[in-house]
């Protein structure tokens, strides 16, 4: 690679670069300033986070440019995935030091870990070859180990994070394994577009079907698909609220991304075999996301089955293999990423005898004593169970629409009855929170968290007041530049 | 059968049989060095390959520093592995059946290939044989994967703050070396001098 091509190159991730610069310059500075320059450390993380999300977003080349000798490519797709990403991890980043810094247990290294997880992110969706792919997912996940076993002194924490790592080990030996069969069986092709040329002459056969199924399953971890959820719940249980908040957000995307891109780039002429498997994870998946959450009683345990169910819901517009459903999915969590950080900035409002709550039951009368966050829960959760007015319903109705117009008439059905069945347990919330009896009130919400809360309620409205054309104009805008 | 196939074929059955026995050995320690055995026939592996730098790099780092680490990590804590690798048993059947079914699939891959030969062997990253493997890898190391390479980099940053913040802890009241503090010290503020009357000894605190 000459100077004049690095240049370029660089010149192209200026995201990436804003994002690496401020992990690297954070190590130094928090060298000096210790643990009591965190929540400083922290302000600055989520301010770099928008600046990269922005640049991202405004600077979108009109057609893919590939970077540094083909490893990465930036396109409207990659940016628009990249300033969603930035924008969730910066509202999780302020809500971690809020978190952290009420209990003095504020460390400098935790925006710092959430900076090189979201560097991570950003690579993820702009990977263009098979070891960019795999090395920005490790970075990605290695830092989302560390950040479930964050509180170290509390079981639970540790818990998840070795939980975590174990199953996401072998989550990532299925994705090596399953690019050594795309690579062996291409005649050693890595990047994206010689495996395209591969796969559109139709050579390579089983094995290199045989490779997609095991990446597939792999990537299907990661967006904690069912049947490969199993983590989900004990880690979404045991990780810090705002850690948690993270993972149901950014990763969820940046994988999800990095699915549409394999699917619709490299494989794209095996559509109608990749088809079945998204398919069938977006079945399971919104089936037993709906089922099992009826049970739970804890609810960020419930929160982890309510994203196992509304990662299947956008993966069935990628199932259709239009290049409408990667619209319809990145409109989809373009919508879910603030409902979902709403609640959890929700969650972490929870207090009662100066302790964080979880429990269900502990929301009993919250309109009579909280009636704020009994409306901001209300609005919230309505969302997620897409009623109508409300943008989850809008998200659903385009995701149902890209199903039908792919010709899955089946899976949009399973997603219908398991919205109804998903509808079932946030009213039951809904129901706790107005009409049962009140019994311990809960404390005073931190401002910060309710501000979250307040935003991730609000940020549908202008979707109401603008019309859904206004977003999916820019999803459509970004997809077609780029597939 | 050449000498070449003759080695391959020892060599591959050492490491899996090797690799069978980390998982199979009942002593930790010996499941250690079963493991050091499969890396050196990979290495072996790599050589015959022509790819003798990975092979040393191989040897070195994994054999070199990794396993002998772990065998230190082994030996020094005192867990009853035996007792860990009770449920082993249990867990037998649907262990087996996953693993008759992977080798099924790897079978149906296997003639696959052999029909389509589609597989063919990894390309030389030297195609002029002047050059050297360790340099081959050098020029393009540096340039055409810098990317990689540097992401490379920031994942060990992120392994080397986790292990710092996973483990490091910040005790308060531990005796440290405080060179100055030390040499400063008083005669004064060491001892101090009792009048002892004889037949009584301090009965307040020494």
């Amino acid at each position: 690679m000459s100077v004049t091509d690095l240049i370029y190159s660089l010149s192209w991730s200026q995201p990436e670069l804003w994002v690496a610069a401020f992990a690297l310059a954070g190590v130094v500075i928090g060298v000096y300033v210790k643990d009591a320059g965190a929540g400083l450390l922290s302000l600055a993380g989520a301010a770099v986070f928008v600046v990269a999300g922005a640049l991202a977003f405004l600077f979108q080349p009109s057609e893919p440019q590939a970077v540094f000798g083909g490893a990465m490519v930036v396109d409207g797709f990659a940016g628009v995935a990249k300033a969603m990403i930035a924008f969730a991890a910066a509202a999780t980043l302020l809500l971690g030091a809020d978190f952290f810094g009420k209990r003095r247990e504020q460390r400098f290294e935790f925006p710092l870990m959430t900076a090189l997880a979201v560097l991570g992110m950003f690579v993820m969706v702009s990977a263009s070859d098979l070891i960019t792919l795999y090395v920005g997912l490790e970075l990605q996940s290695l830092a989302a180990y560390v950040l479930a076993a964050w509180r170290r002194d509390e079981a639970r924490s540790s818990e998840a994070g070795l939980k975590y790592f174990v199953l996401g080990a072998i989550a990532s030996g299925l994705v090596l394994f399953g690019c050594s069969y795309i690579y062996g069986f291409t005649g050693g092709a890595i990047a994206f577009a010689d495996i395209a040329a591969h796969v559109e002459a139709g050579a390579g056969g089983v094995g290199l079907l045989f490779g997609l199924v095991l990446l597939l399953c792999g990537l299907a971890f990661k967006v904690s698909a069912a049947p490969f959820h199993m983590w989900t719940p004990d880690v979404y249980e045991g990780a810090p609220t705002p850690v948690t908040a993270l993972f149901a957000a950014a990763p969820k995307l940046a994988a999800l991304a990095l699915i549409a891109r394999l699917l619709y780039g490299p494989f794209a002429g095996m559509a109608d075999q990749w088809g079945q498997v998204v398919a069938a994870l977006s079945a399971i998946s919104m089936a037993w996301g709906a089922i099992a959450a009826l049970l739970q009683t804890n609810i960020k345990r419930l929160m982890a089955y309510s994203s196992v169910a509304n990662m299947g819901f956008a993966l069935m517009p990628l199932a259709s293999g239009t290049v409408a459903g990667v619209e319809a999915a990145l409109v989809y969590m373009a919508i879910y990423l603030p409902t979902t950080i709403g609640v959890f900035a929700l969650i972490l409002a929870m207090r009662k005898d100066g302790e964080a709550t979880e429990s269900i039951e502990d929301l009993a009368g919250l309109a009579q004593r909280r009636t704020l966050m009994a409306a901001l829960f209300t609005v919230l959760f309505f969302s997620l169970g897409g009623i109508p007015p409300l943008a989850g319903f809008w998200g659903k109705w385009v995701v149902f629409l890209a199903a039908l117009e792919g010709g899955l008439v089946w899976l949009a059905v399973v997603g219908a009855v398991a919205a109804v069945v998903a509808a079932a347990y946030y009213l039951r919330i809904i129901a706790t929170v107005w009409f049962k009896p009140p019994e311990a009130a809960l404390q005073t919400p931190t401002a910060v968290a309710l501000t979250t809360a307040l935003v991730g309620a609000a940020m549908p409205f202008p979707i109401l007041v603008l019309g859904l054309g206004w977003l999916e104009r820019w999803a459509q805008a970004a997809v077609i530049a780029s597939f | 059968m050449t000498l070449a196939a003759i080695a391959f074929y020892a060599l591959a059955a050492i490491a899996i049989a090797s690799a069978f026995a980390v998982i199979a050995a009942r002593n930790p320690v010996h499941s250690v060095l079963f493991l050091i055995l499969t890396f050196f026939s990979a290495a072996g592996l790599f050589v015959l390959m022509g790819a003798e730098f990975l092979a040393m790099l191989l040897v070195v780092v994994y054999v070199g520093a990794v396993a002998v680490l772990f065998l230190f990590v082994v030996m020094m804590l005192d867990v009853d592995f035996v007792e860990l690798k009770q449920g082993f048993l249990n867990y037998l059947p649907i262990g087996a059946l996953v693993a008759v079914a992977l080798f099924a699939e790897l079978g149906l891959v296997a003639s696959a290939a052999a029909q389509a030969e589609a597989a063919r062997p990894a390309i030389a990253l030297n195609e002029q044989a002047a050059v050297t493997n360790a340099e081959a890898i050098g020029r393009v190391l540096y340039t055409q994967h810098l990317l990689l390479f540097q992401l490379a980099g920031l994942v060990l940053l992120v392994a080397m703050i986790g292990a710092i913040v996973l483990t490091l802890r910040h005790r308060p009241g531990v005796k440290r070396q405080d060179v100055a503090r030390q040499v400063g010290r008083r005669r004064a503020q060491g001892v101090e001098l009792k009048d002892v009357r004889p037949g009584q000894g301090l009965r307040e605190r020494v």
